[in-house]
């Protein structure tokens, strides 16, 4: 009992102390940046007398490290500034564009997953005959073509010149705000409404932008899982498992398969972290008004609370991921409980 | 007959051409114990894993005859090859902590070995599991059931290979190098469950070994190979009436505790060995 409240403490520690961290860098990423805040809220024609009561007002006066501390109160309360652009609070921002962004990222890691996994294996399995080559080669094509020139392409094809899919955006112009925001996600809430229209024209417009982000991602997802399962397939025991008489089935299976679990488990949970920063690239030639989005039109504009804010956000993303995925190494390999 | 070999030839494609690692290999070994003895790299391994077809891919597996109990192994389809490993022929590994899947539990493991052979329901196989657990002495087999390999020592991990190379009921014992990643006192203690249970069982063993001595004392017969070839096969109390220079070359590098010498000889070996 109390070597687990120990474990506790740890880990209670432990990330308390990546958060500070997160908080520290975040604070300083809005004082280094070669941006005046100042201008940036004020215009650069302001005069003199409004330069100088926007600088009280933000507390710029004050020493760096009663600065920081108010930083930390305000997020504290939940406070991550105004945007100056939206003129919105950050966090209702951030609350409307993040769940446009965990809706794609969720679908093309399930989607990656599912292809690229068995994939992996499949090469893995058949090394060095013409299956594990044609993969690699579509792998090699998933890592190196830039992910907008896939999507004009696809857009060309697919919306432009076939007409066969919804063009860029999240959904159709007659099924704006027609189902209720409650989750934010728009499958769901559409759901949750019971409009199979809205729900299906939903999901049409995540096609193009879901097989573009999980293509690039089951590129890493298949080689890794190759790589994993060439290590595991050379084991002790997979000779074991051959020689008790199982069925190659069950050796690749249920045999050697589990024990990649734990290393693919960090790859599955960087990958998502790394799609739930948002797909610059792919929101903005799809019109996806994404965390990415934000974030980019917040950085050209000097907009820093945003910036901080969905910054804050991308680090809690990965700490959270980062917890998960221990929780669920604990679950699938016996040696690290 | 159990085991009929003549003239096994186990050779690797690589690179540079075609590596032979054994050359020529003949034995028969009917309901007795065999014992292979030889250095590293003599081939004794791929021997063993040539008769139930568990080398890489990329090994070449040729012989005059090569039959396990009336089955052609050069020619079997894999399906028949999966009806005689595990059931008809075990196959004990090295090391426990390697050849055990890390993150199945033993029970799990033995069960399984039972049910692919044996069918019956999970619960029934988990049963058996306990039973052939109790049968490898080992104490509360329920409990040990439930631990994963790491949780384990050596010896027992060894003891739990066995019980799950048992569980099909085989004909035929393969154990390579059963005791080398094992403590000197819990070697024998293996070995002894091995040979009892082989006995009482009535099968045939092959024990694969660098261990001249360990293997003549548990073994009816001794081959002794080098470099892929059989040097010499004899009956294992006649060993130190070996005729083969090799073979008495490696029982002169003995030490021993009775007749201690100051220097032990180094083996010098004969190109001409290999000729015949």
């Amino acid at each position: 009992m109390t070597k687990r409240l120990n474990a506790l403490a740890g880990l209670l520690a432990s990330v308390g102390l990546t958060l500070l961290g997160l908080v520290i860098i975040t604070f300083l990423i809005g004082r280094v940046m070669p941006i005046d805040p100042i201008i940036a809220a004020v215009g650069d024609n302001a005069p003199q007398e409004v330069v100088e009561r926007a600088r009280l007002e933000m507390g710029l006066d004050q020493p760096i490290l009663m600065q920081f501390f108010h930083y930390v109160v305000q997020l504290l309360h939940g406070d991550l500034g105004r945007s100056i652009l939206t003129k919105n609070p950050v966090i209702s921002d951030i609350a409307r564009y993040f769940p446009a962004t965990l809706e794609l990222a969720t679908a093309a890691v399930i989607v990656a997953a599912i292809i690229g996994i068995p994939l992996g294996v499949w090469a893995a399995v058949r090394q060095g005959t013409w299956i594990d080559q044609t993969i690699r080669v579509v792998c090699l094509a998933g890592h190196s073509v830039p992910v907008f020139v896939l999507a004009l392409i696809s857009l060309l094809v697919f919306y432009a010149a076939l007409g066969i899919a919804p063009g860029p955006g999240r959904q159709d112009i007659v099924f704006q705000d027609m189902v209720p925001h409650i989750t934010g996600v728009l499958t769901i809430d559409s759901i949750i409404a019971g409009d199979w229209d809205a729900l299906w024209d939903a999901l049409a417009h995540m096609v193009q932008p879901v097989c573009i982000l999980a293509y690039f991602s089951m590129a890493y997802i298949t080689r890794m899982t190759r790589a994993f399962m060439l290590d595991a397939l050379r084991g002790e025991y997979v000779i074991t498992a051959r020689a008790k008489g199982l069925s190659p089935f069950s050796v690749i299976w249920i045999h050697a398969f589990p024990n990649v679990g734990v290393q693919l488990v960090t790859v599955l949970a960087l990958t998502y972290a790394g799609l739930l920063e948002g797909a610059v690239v792919t929101e903005t030639v799809f019109s996806w008004p994404g965390l990415g989005q934000y974030l980019t039109v917040s950085l050209m504009n000097a907009d820093m609370n945003p910036v901080m804010g969905a910054t804050l956000l991308v680090g809690l993303v990965y700490v959270g991921l980062n917890l998960l995925a221990d929780a669920v190494y604990r679950q699938l390999d016996p040696r690290v409980r | 007959m159990l085991v009929d070999i003549q003239n096994l030839r186990v050779s690797f494609a690589t690179r540079t051409g075609t590596f032979e690692a054994v050359r020529g290999v003949s034995f028969k070994i009917g309901t007795e114990k065999l014992g292979i003895v030889g250095e590293s790299g003599s081939g004794k391994s791929l021997t063993a894993r040539a008769l139930m077809r568990l080398l890489p891919p990329n090994a070449r597996i040729d012989a005059d005859r090569l039959n396990f109990d009336g089955t052609d192994i050069l020619k079997a389809d894999e399906r028949t090859m999966r009806g005689i490993r595990g059931k008809r022929a075990g196959f004990i590994l090295q090391d426990p902590k390697y050849s055990l899947n890390p993150v199945m539990t033993i029970g799990r493991q033995v069960a399984e070995s039972w049910r692919q052979h044996k069918g019956g329901s999970r619960k029934q196989a988990l049963e058996a599991a306990v039973d052939l657990l109790d049968q490898v002495r080992i104490r509360d087999p329920r409990r040990v059931c439930d631990l994963y390999p790491h949780e384990v020592s050596g010896g027992m991990g060894q003891r739990v290979m066995i019980a799950m190379m048992l569980a099909p009921d085989p004909a035929l014992l393969i154990a390579d190098e059963p005791t080398s990643a094992l403590d000197a006192t819990v070697q024998a203690e293996i070995l002894r469950l091995m040979e009892d249970l082989v006995s009482k069982r009535g099968m045939g063993l092959i024990l694969i070994s660098h261990d001249l001595p360990l293997v003549s004392h548990f073994c009816d017969r001794v081959a002794v190979m080098y470099a892929g070839h059989v040097m010499e096969e004899l009956s294992a109390g006649t060993l130190a009436q070996a005729k083969h220079p090799y073979t008495k070359g490696l029982l002169n590098c003995l030490p021993s505790l009775t007749h201690p010498k100051p220097r032990l000889p180094v083996l010098t070996r004969d190109a001409a060995w290999l000729q015949s």
